[in-house]
């Protein structure tokens, strides 16, 4: 049996009285890349964001059900708290402007006032870079300012970020959509030896980034979950209709 | 036939070439005009600054600087009182106006729908436009009646409300230029909404929240009017806050108006000191804006 | 856990703090000005009682015998005001041509910018000094050779630097309507063969114009408040002034001149009351000014 890091059981979210996400139920078992897809305004990104509770930033949004992270109502924690347990990556690259390589990674850190020693610091910076494959190529230079790094290393700078502070989930939302293909490959390189140690679950309108990345996948539509299972299965033998249909490119 | 149509013809064109070329002669002697307006405005400027450098600059050394104003008929003296005093009016205004300036601009640039962001727009819009004499009442009846006196607190608290519309609005401006995705950034590391507030977005915005705060600095510098009933004056060299203090504009207004020379002589220098220092202020904010400007 | 619950609680604490502490402020802003109001008002009472409207259309001012009429003063501030805004209309309109329409961008612009800005950082105690020491000798000529009494100072000498002194706050609002100019309705009378001065006359202007009134309305307000420079160059006499080269007073620098010396309730409150009612009449100016602008980019 492997173990669920994530459970939503008749989960609903709303804008207002706009009902974006219908009666989500799904395990998200440790360590594996699940892709969240579908068309345009079928909620996933809605919904990752409601996992790190970064949906509650609009006005009059709210929710309704469980959703559990590490056997923990997600709803019922502090969502500060919560937010250093997740680590999320957004469709536009954004490390702090005013800080250096060094300081972005260990930003979750220092802003949140953990007290670290230098060795500490080192350690961390290094680990994370290299997880998010960019140490070589800043080691040199990390007291420079992020914004001089390219679109895709920015993109892995803030992956590294996110990293250091040992998320039980990454999120990335539409993380490489911004991206060249090349930046994008390197991140795609990157997201399958980094499911070894974390569990992601990356939103992609790409249906090709999904069935190359991910070993789970769920098809949203409308609000609805209408299937997730392996990512073969999803991709070869759906069992919805629906799901058949958006494969195959009939809308979307 | 034919030579009456063509003569009528050519008759409409030749008058339509002259109007064409009247109208192109006003075309230029409007803009010649226009040109010849703005340079004439911008000689009173030369004027003034020629006139208070020529004037000033004999006044200047180090005396000036360095010792108090004389009494009536002795030559010499300076105006050491009133630099000290401006220095020291300004830092309290500035300690007084800078939390309250940023904080309400942080308001408004992170609610800016709601009421009290409408009602706090419009009351610091009114406040900007409140003439300075009226402001001079108002800090009399606040703060000098209940305490007894005249004193350099209450000058700076008429100084300090006078800053305040200027820092916050250029604290909102600058703010609300900021993307979106900073402040998502911080929130998803799960850094408190008050840290994420006062740890990366008011840093990452500060060459502009700064740039307001030194304009606002160069601004109040030669107010006169609303000191005159709160600070109004000392010939003597005092750092009391609760006490009456001198002023650069202060000292300006009562020299520039008496009778004697030497007192107009340290008022040209002490104008002349007044200008090169917003000049400089000006000048700073210049830099701070391009040079510590964060660009998305 | 239980650190962790302290941690909790310390954490919503601090954000509650922090959130509310924002809004004390905002709310703050909003009571300082109703005070402000409120302080003009209670302090103008015994003047308003005492005097009533009659204060606004007696023209002895007499402290010495109890009577305040601000008739002189009223009509200084709004002659003075008025023609500085006549004298600097055709000025600033042309600054603003200058720099939103012919020379948009590039050195000249960039210039011409900086100094009506400088303008606009002279102090006003200095503009003052200056006046005395350069305009009312020039003006003093002036009335000699118009057969006028040479005082020197009065109000049109205090209204021509108050023109220079306004200039800046027209120009900049001025600027930036003209040069918002939507492209595309220049492009199309340029097209139909108009030359410059025709776009300006017949399109530009007629387009802008109520930005440029919401312009002059604000330069108007800024007039209505001044104080220093006015105050050293108008004269200060009580009488009614008879032409523009009189003395005068405004209201402002009456108050500048006698309200550290004034004794007694009526006369301090006569004083504060003339404040009470440059506050108002400003404010009313102001929020006109930017509603007018409000609606013209919407």
């Amino acid at each position: 049996m492997e173990s669920t890091i994530l459970k939503t059981r008749n989960f609903n979210a709303f804008y207002g009285e706009n009902h974006v996400l219908k009666n989500i139920n799904i395990d998200i078992d440790k360590n594996s890349v699940w892709a969240i897809m579908g068309p345009s305004g079928c909620g996933k990104t809605t919904f990752i964001r409601c996992i790190n509770r970064m949906h509650e930033l609009t006005p009059n949004a709210h929710v309704q059900g469980s959703m559990q992270l590490a056997e923990e109502e997600v709803y019922e924690m502090n969502p500060v708290l919560l937010r250093r347990k997740v680590g999320m990556v957004f469709q536009r690259p954004n490390p702090f402007p005013t800080m250096s390589i060094y300081e972005n990674v260990i930003a979750g850190y220092s802003l949140n006032g953990i007290k670290l020693n230098r060795k500490e610091k080192d350690e961390i910076v290094e680990t994370s870079l290299q997880r998010a494959a960019l140490w070589n190529e800043v080691k040199d230079t990390l007291h420079k300012k992020g914004s001089f790094l390219s679109g895709g290393q920015q993109q892995r700078l803030c992956i590294a970020r996110a990293l250091s502070m040992n998320p039980e989930i990454l999120l990335l939302d539409e993380a490489t959509s911004a991206l060249d293909p090349i930046s994008t490959a390197k991140i795609e390189e990157l997201i399958y030896e980094l499911s070894t140690q974390f569990t992601i679950m990356m939103v992609t309108h790409n249906m090709q980034q999904a069935a190359r990345v991910s070993n789970k996948t769920a098809f949203f539509y409308l609000g609805e979950l209408i299937e997730a299972d392996a990512t073969k299965t999803i991709f070869t033998n759906p069992k919805n209709e629906k799901t058949q249909d958006y494969i195959r490119g009939h809308f979307g | 036939m034919k030579q009456q149509q063509i003569n009528k013809e050519s008759e409409t064109t030749g008058a339509m070439l002259r109007h064409i070329r009247i109208r192109n002669r006003k075309n230029y002697l409007f803009k010649a005009l226009i040109i010849g307006a703005t340079v004439m405005c911008t000689l009173p400027l030369l004027f003034i600054l020629f006139y208070i450098f020529r004037q000033g600059i004999t006044a200047i050394n180090w005396q000036f600087f360095t010792s108090l104003p004389k009494p009536v008929g002795e030559t010499g003296g300076g105006i050491s009182n009133a630099i000290v005093g401006s220095i020291l009016i300004l830092l309290l205004s500035c300690v007084m106006a800078i939390p309250f300036g940023v904080g309400i601009g942080i308001y408004l640039s992170e609610s800016p729908k709601s009421r009290l962001s409408y009602y706090g727009r419009l009351s610091v819009d009114v406040l900007q436009g409140i003439p300075s004499i009226v402001i001079g009442i108002i800090i009399y009846q606040w703060v000098v009646r209940p305490m007894g006196g005249f004193s350099a607190f209450s000058g700076s608290v008429a100084l300090a409300l006078m800053m305040l519309p200027s820092i916050v609005k250029s604290t909102e401006e600058t703010l609300k230029l900021l993307p979106e995705s900073l402040k998502e950034a911080s929130l998803a590391l799960g850094v408190p909404y008050y840290k994420t507030i006062m740890k990366v977005i008011v840093p990452t915005g500060l060459s502009g929240i700064l740039t307001g705060v030194i304009l606002s600095i160069s601004r109040v510098i030669g107010e006169t009017a609303p000191l005159l009933f709160t600070a109004f004056g000392n010939p003597f060299m005092s750092t009391d806050i609760f006490k009456p203090i001198s002023s650069l504009p202060l000292i300006i207004f009562n020299y520039a108006t008496s009778p004697y020379h030497d007192w107009h002589q340290l008022a040209w220098g002490a104008s002349l000191i007044l200008i090169v220092i917003i000049l400089i202020l000006n000048i700073i904010s210049k830099i701070v804006q391009r040079k510590w400007k964060v660009q998305f | 856990m239980p650190d962790v619950n302290r941690e909790e609680r310390g954490l919503q604490l601090k954000e509650k703090a922090f959130k509310n502490t924002l809004v004390i402020f905002a709310l703050l802003s909003v009571v300082v000005l109703l005070a402000i109001f409120i302080t003009l008002l209670f302090s103008s009472m015994p003047s308003l009682k005492a005097l009533g409207i009659s204060f606004f259309y007696n023209k002895d001012w007499d402290p010495v015998a109890d009577n305040f009429g601000a008739l002189p003063f009223l009509l200084g501030t709004l002659i003075t005001s008025f023609l500085a805004l006549i004298i600097s209309t055709p000025f600033s309109i042309a600054i603003a041509l200058f720099l939103g329409e012919y020379y948009k961008k590039g050195i000249m612009a960039e210039i011409f910018k900086n100094m009506i800005d400088l303008l606009a950082g002279i102090p006003s105690v200095i503009y003052g000094f200056w006046g005395l020491f350069v305009l009312v000798p020039l003006v003093r000529s002036l009335e000699m050779k118009l057969g006028v009494a040479p005082y020197g100072v009065g109000i049109f000498t205090a209204s021509l630097v108050l023109s220079i002194m306004i200039l800046p706050y027209s120009v900049s609002l001025s600027r930036q309507v003209i040069s918002m100019m939507p492209g595309h309705l220049k492009e199309a009378a340029y097209s139909l063969g108009a030359t410059r001065l025709e776009v300006i006359t017949k399109i530009t202007i007629p387009y802008t114009r109520s930005g440029l009134f919401a312009g002059l309305l604000l330069a108007l307000g800024r007039a209505l408040g001044e104080t220093m420079a006015v105050t050293m160059l108008i004269g200060n006499s009580h009488i009614l002034p008879t032409g523009i080269f009189s003395a005068g007073n405004t209201m402002a620098s009456v108050i500048a001149n006698e309200f550290s010396e004034a004794t007694g309730t009526v006369y301090t409150s006569a004083l504060i009351e003339m404040g009470l009612f440059l506050f108002v009449v400003v404010t009313v100016i102001n929020i006109i000014g930017k509603q007018v602008i409000k609606r013209f980019t919407a």
